[in-house]
C-alpha cells in the first residue's frame, strides 16, 4: 500500500513569482512590444489579455554547445529502405538538412520571438508604468475625503439599534450575581411550598408558623427583584463608531467634443482614442468612474455614448456652450466634495469667433477651480500638422487656450493628427513630474 | 449463470475510466505482487501524489523538482510549456517521477483509470527500480537527502534575495546555470577530506621521504637528453599541481578559487553545482531509464491482463497509450526526431528477454553470455544495475534488432559535398553501427570538453579555459562568449577560451573576455 497524497488542492500559482521575476526580467523589451502595439493597433482593444512576443534576446540561456555544423560526425538513422555501404547523398544546400537532424534544432533556444500572455494587469501595470496622475497641489488641496464609519470598541450611550446584546447581556449576568438577585427557581420552590401547606390537611401551629415565614421569604425575595432588576440601564452598552476618513475613489470624466460638419469620420476616431485611453487610465486610479459625454455644434446636450461618436449633426460652432453644459451637469450631479473631476475635451480647432475668449474666461474663473485636470487635444488634418506642430500660431481657440495653460498648471493643451501621435501626446499629459529620473535614465542609454 | 458472470466481474480491478483513491490503491497492490514477486524488482517505498495540470507545468518547469528555488528562467519556461499546452501543441506528461526516497511520483488527474495503472507501473516500479538499483545513481546520487537538500536550497537562496537583493542572486544564479552542464564531476567524487586528516597524510609522507632519503637519486642523469626543464616551467607545473589543475568542473573550480565571490555567492554556486550532479546521471540513462520502465509496464499490464484482472477496453486503451509512446518513424517521416530512447530501451530489452529464452545461432556469437541462459529476469536487473547507455548499446544491440529497426550510418565530413552512408544492417555494418550508435549516446562525446588548464593568481589573474576539439566540431558561436562573459563576472578577472585540436594540438581558435568586450 503507498502513500497517496492529493496536491490538487494545493495552494495554486506556486511558479507565480518565477513569473514575476521573469517579467521583470523582459521588462525592458516587453514596453518596447507594449509601446509598439499601442500605436498600431486600436486602442479599443487595449484592455484585454495581450499576446506578446518577446525577442528572445536578453531572456536567453546561453550554455557551452558543440556546433551542429563542421568538423566530421557520424550519425545513426533508423528505417533504412534503400541505401547500402558507401552510397553517397548530396548535401543540402542550405542548413544541416537530414544529416543534421534533430541536432540541428535541438542546438539551440531556437532564435523566434518568444511569444506568451500577459494578463490584464501585467499588461496594464507595464503600459502605465512612467505615467502618473500630475502630483499637481490643487490635487492634494482638492483631494476630496469620504468618511466611513468603523467599529471602535463601545459606549454607554447611543442608539437603541447599536445595542450590543452579547456584551449587555455579559455585564447584566454579572451584576445579578454579584448582587444575589433571587433566581426565578428559587421563588417557584416557595410557592410551590405554600401551596402544598394550603392543600395540606392538619392546620396546626408548626404549619401556620412555617406558612408565615415562607410568605414572608416570598416577599422578600419578590422585593429583591424588584431592587436588583433582570437588566438594568447600567449594563446596557452600544458598538460604538468612530469615522474613518477614506479617499475619494469616485470620478467622473466630462467628454467634450465638437460634433460639427468640420468634425469627420477621422477626427472623431482619433478624439475616441484619446478619450478611451484617458479613461483606462482613469480606471486604474479610481474604484468608481461615470463618464459624461457632452457633445456641442452651437449649442450643446448630454448624450449617450453611440450618439456621442457616431450620430451626425450639422450647425455652427460655439464651444462655450459645451462648458455650460458642462457645469449644470456638475451641479446637478456631482457635487466636487465627492467627485474628481476630469475633463477631456477634443475639437478642430474652429470656434464662432468672440467665443474663445468667453471659453477661457469661463475656465479662468469656474471650470479649472472645479476639476482636477482639463485636457484640450486639437486634431490637425495631416496637412496643417507640418505647419502648426511646432509654431504658437494656430486656431482662434487655440490660441486663447494657450493663455489658459498659462495660469493653470493642470491645465493641459495638445495638437494631434495621427493615431500614433496619441500616445506620445498622453504620455507627455501624465508624465510623471519628476522628469529628472527620466533623464539621467536616457543619458546612461 | 447470472451469478457466475457477476463472479467474473468481481475478479476485475476496475471498470470504466473514472478513477479513485480506492481502485487506484487496489490497482498498485496487484502490480505491485506481479512487480515485487515475478519481476524481482527491487524499490524505494512509493509515495504517489495526484496533481493538476497546471501543477504539472509548475513541475515541469522546475526541471522535474517538487522544491525549487526562485529563478526567472523557471518562469520563462511555465511560459512557453504553458502556451504550447494550450494551443495543444504538447500534451503533458502523464507522470513525473523523482529519485528519492520515497520515490515520489505525480499522476495527472486528468488520467484515466487504465492510465494510472500504466502509469504506477512504470513510474512507481519501472523507474524507481532503475532509480535504487543502477550504479551511477547508487554511486552518484543520495535520494534520502535531496528533498532536505532542496528545502535548504530554496530557503538559503530566499534568504540571499532578502540580504542582498534580487538582482545580485540573479547575476549569481544565471552565470551559475550557463555553466551546469560544466559542474559536474565526471570520473571522481568530490574531493572530501577533513582538514585533519589530510595533515596527517601530508605528514606521513614528509616522514616518509626524509626516511628514504637518498642523495644517490640527484646524481641521475635527466631523461629528456640532459635539457633540465626551464625555471619557469618548474613554476607553471608547480602552480598547475597546486591548484590541481586541469579541473572539467567548472563551477567547482571557481566556487572553490574564485578572488572576487563572497561566501554566499559560492554556496549559490555549490547549491546549483549539487543539483547538477544530481541530474547527471539521469543524463546518461535516458535509453535505459525509459526502457526499464517501459518494459516493467509492458510486462506488468500483459501479465493483469492474463491473470483476467483488466477488462478488454483498458487493455486496449494501455497498448493505444503504449504503443505511441514506442514509436519510431523512419528517417525520412515527417514526425523524425532522432531515435526514440523509450523505442530504442524497451527494443533492446524485449530483445535481451528474447535471447535469453530463445537464442538463434546468430545470438549465441554474438551475446554469448547470455544467449539461452533462460533467465530474462537476472539478466535484465543485471544490466539495468551496472550500466549506462553508451555500455548497455555497446553491450546489448543485438545484428537482430539492429535488421529489425534498419539502422544505419551517415557520415557528414565538412570537407566533402557529400554525405556517405558509412554502414548498414548487414554482416559488415553491425560493428560499426553499434559503435557509433553507442558513441552518441555517449556524454563525454557529445558534450564539449572543457577545462581549466591555467592561471596565474600572482600575475594577471587571467583564466585560461581550453576546449578539447574532437573531429573539428566547434563550440556554436551562439552563446559562447556570453557564456565567457558570465565566467567572467564569477572570476573576476579576464578568461581566455582556447580551442585545441585533440589530435594534432594546434589551437584552433581563441577566444577571450578582453577582445569581445572590445568588439562589442
Amino acid at each position: 500500500m503507498p502513500n497517496f497524497i492529493d496536491r490538487r488542492l494545493n495552494p495554486k500559482d506556486k511558479s507565480l513569482s518565477n513569473r514575476q521575476r521573469f517579467l521583470r526580467r523582459a521588462r525592458a523589451q516587453l514596453k518596447n512590444v507594449i509601446n509598439q502595439s499601442v500605436k498600431d493597433r486600436g486602442i479599443a482593444d487595449v484592455d484585454g489579455r495581450q499576446v506578446v512576443s518577446v525577442p528572445t534576446r536578453g531572456i536567453g540561456e546561453p550554455r557551452f554547445q558543440s556546433s551542429s555544423k563542421g568538423g566530421k560526425r557520424d550519425q545513426v538513422f533508423t528505417g533504412n529502405k534503400e541505401f547500402s555501404a558507401g552510397d553517397r547523398l548530396s548535401k543540402p544546400k542550405q542548413g544541416a538538412g537530414s544529416g543534421g537532424g534533430k541536432d540541428a534544432a535541438d542546438g539551440g533556444e531556437g532564435t523566434d520571438d518568444f511569444e506568451f500572455t500577459l494578463s490584464r494587469e501585467e499588461f496594464l501595470e507595464l503600459f502605465f508604468e512612467d505615467l502618473e496622475l500630475p502630483d499637481l497641489v490643487k490635487t492634494n488641496l482638492k483631494e476630496v475625503i469620504a468618511f466611513k464609519p468603523r467599529r471602535a470598541g463601545y459606549t454607554v450611550s447611543g442608539a437603541p439599534t447599536n445595542i450590543n446584546v452579547l456584551r449587555t447581556m455579559h455585564n447584566s449576568f454579572s451584576r445579578r450575581i454579584a448582587l444575589h438577585r433571587p433566581k426565578q427557581r428559587d421563588l417557584d420552590a416557595i410557592v410551590a411550598q405554600i401551596e402544598e401547606l394550603e392543600r395540606g390537611s392538619d392546620q396546626d401551629d408548626t404549619a401556620t408558623q412555617r406558612m408565615a415565614e415562607l410568605q414572608e421569604e416570598l416577599t422578600r425575595l419578590l422585593r429583591k427583584r424588584k431592587v436588583v432588576p433582570f437588566i438594568d440601564p447600567i449594563d446596557i452598552r452600544f458598538n460604538r463608531f468612530e469615522r474613518q476618513a477614506l479617499p475619494n475613489t469616485k470620478a467622473v470624466m466630462f467628454c467634450l467634443m465638437d460634433v460639427s460638419g468640420s468634425m469627420g469620420e477621422r477626427e472623431k476616431e482619433l478624439a475616441k482614442r484619446f478619450f478611451i485611453l484617458l479613461h483606462l487610465f482613469l480606471k486604474r486610479r479610481y474604484d468608481k468612474i461615470d463618464i459624461v459625454f457632452i457633445r456641442h455644434t452651437h449649442e450643446a446636450q448630454e448624450v449617450d455614448e453611440d450618439t456621442f461618436f457616431y450620430s451626425r449633426e450639422t450647425g455652427g460652432t460655439v464651444v462655450s456652450t459645451a462648458l455650460e453644459e458642462m457645469l449644470r451637469v456638475v451641479y446637478e450631479r456631482y457635487p466636487t466634495q465627492e467627485w474628481n473631476i476630469y475633463a477631456a475635451q477634443a475639437s478642430d480647432g474652429d470656434n464662432f469667433s468672440g467665443d474663445s475668449e468667453k471659453c477661457v474666461r469661463m475656465l479662468d474663473e469656474i471650470v479649472m477651480p472645479l476639476c482636477q485636470y482639463y485636457a484640450y487635444v486639437e486634431i490637425l488634418d495631416d496637412r496643417e500638422a507640418d505647419i502648426f506642430k511646432s509654431s504658437d500660431n494656430g486656431t482662434a481657440l487655440w490660441r486663447a487656450y494657450q493663455e489658459a495653460g498659462k495660469s493653470w498648471d493642470n491645465f493641459q493643451a495638445k495638437r494631434i493628427s495621427r493615431p500614433s501621435d496619441i500616445y506620445p501626446v498622453f504620455r507627455e499629459l501624465f508624465a510623471k513630474q519628476n522628469k529628472s529620473a527620466d533623464t539621467s535614465g536616457k543619458a546612461r542609454a | 449463470m447470472a451469478k457466475q458472470t457477476r463472479k467474473k466481474k468481481n475478479a476485475f480491478l476496475f471498470e470504466g475510466s473514472d478513477w479513485s483513491f480506492d481502485t487506484m490503491s487496489r490497482t498498485y497492490d496487484a502490480i505491485e505482487e506481479i512487480a515485487i514477486k515475478d519481476l524481482g524488482l527491487e524499490v524505494y517505498p512509493n509515495q504517489i501524489e495526484i496533481i493538476s495540470s497546471e501543477q504539472m507545468l509548475d513541475a515541469y518547469s522546475s526541471i522535474g523538482m517538487p522544491l525549487m528555488y526562485r529563478h526567472w528562467s523557471f518562469g520563462k519556461h511555465f511560459v512557453r510549456e504553458e502556451q504550447l499546452y494550450r494551443k495543444g501543441a504538447r500534451g503533458l506528461a502523464y507522470e513525473l517521477v523523482i529519485n528519492s526516497n520515497p520515490c515520489i511520483s505525480y499522476h495527472m488527474e486528468e488520467n484515466s483509470m487504465a492510465m494510472q495503472a500504466l502509469v504506477t507501473a512504470h513510474a512507481a516500479f519501472g523507474h524507481n527500480h532503475f532509480f535504487k538499483n543502477n550504479y551511477l545513481f547508487q554511486q552518484w546520487t543520495d535520494a534520502g537527502a535531496i528533498l532536505d537538500y532542496m528545502e535548504f536550497a530554496k530557503g538559503f537562496i530566499a534568504k540571499c534575495e532578502e540580504r542582498h537583493g534580487h538582482a545580485a542572486v540573479e547575476e549569481i544564479l544565471d552565470a551559475a546555470h550557463a555553466l551546469m552542464d560544466h559542474g559536474v564531476f565526471r570520473y571522481r567524487r568530490t574531493p572530501r577530506g577533513a582538514p585533519h586528516k589530510e595533515k596527517a597524510r601530508a605528514r606521513e609522507r614528509q616522514e616518509y621521504e626524509e626516511r628514504t632519503f637518498n642523495d644517490l637519486w640527484r646524481t641521475l642523469p635527466s631523461p629528456k637528453g640532459g635539457v633540465e626543464p626551464s625555471e619557469a616551467e618548474v613554476e607553471i607545473a608547480k602552480r598547475k599541481k597546486n591548484l590541481r589543475l586541469p579541473e572539467e568542473n567548472l563551477l567547482y573550480f571557481l566556487e572553490k578559487n574564485s578572488p572576487v565571490l563572497e561566501s554566499w555567492q559560492r554556496e549559490i554556486l555549490h547549491i546549483v553545482r549539487k543539483i547538477a550532479q544530481y541530474f547527471y546521471p539521469q543524463k546518461q540513462t535516458k535509453v535505459m531509464n525509459e526502457g526499464c520502465a517501459t518494459f516493467v509496464h509492458h510486462y506488468i499490464v500483459n501479465e493483469l491482463y492474463d491473470q483476467g484482472r483488466i477488462t478488454e477496453g483498458t487493455m486496449l486503451e494501455i497498448l493505444h497509450s503504449h504503443s505511441s509512446v514506442v514509436f519510431q518513424p523512419a528517417f525520412d517521416d515527417r514526425r523524425y526526431g532522432g531515435i526514440n530512447p523509450y523505442a530504442l530501451g524497451f527494443e533492446m530489452m524485449q530483445d535481451i528477454r528474447r535471447v535469453c529464452t530463445d537464442p538463434t545461432d546468430e545470438d549465441r556469437e554474438w551475446l554469448p553470455e547470455i544467449a539461452g541462459n533462460g533467465d530474462w529476469r537476472g539478466t535484465l536487473r543485471d544490466a539495468w544495475a551496472n550500466h549506462r547507455d553508451e555500455s548497455f548499446i555497446q553491450q546489448y544491440l543485438s545484428p537482430h534488432l539492429i535488421r529489425k529497426m534498419r539502422l544505419f550510418v551517415l557520415s557528414d565530413n565538412e570537407k566533402d559535398d557529400h554525405y556517405t552512408v558509412a554502414s548498414i544492417h548487414d554482416e559488415r555494418g553491425y560493428e560499426n553501427v553499434r559503435r557509433t550508435i553507442s558513441k552518441n549516446y555517449d556524454l563525454g562525446m557529445v558534450e564539449p570538453n572543457i577545462q581549466v588548464v591555467d592561471l596565474d593568481l600572482r600575475g594577471d589573474r587571467q583564466l585560461c579555459l581550453q576546449h578539447t576539439v574532437r573531429d573539428g566540431i566547434a563550440l556554436a558561436d551562439k552563446g559562447r562568449d556570453e557564456v565567457l562573459k558570465h565566467i567572467r563576472r564569477l572570476w573576476g578577472y579576464d578568461v581566455v577560451l582556447r580551442g585545441v585540436d585533440n589530435l594534432t594540438g594546434e589551437t584552433v581558435y581563441r577566444t577571450s573576455t578582453t577582445e569581445t568586450d572590445a568588439a562589442a
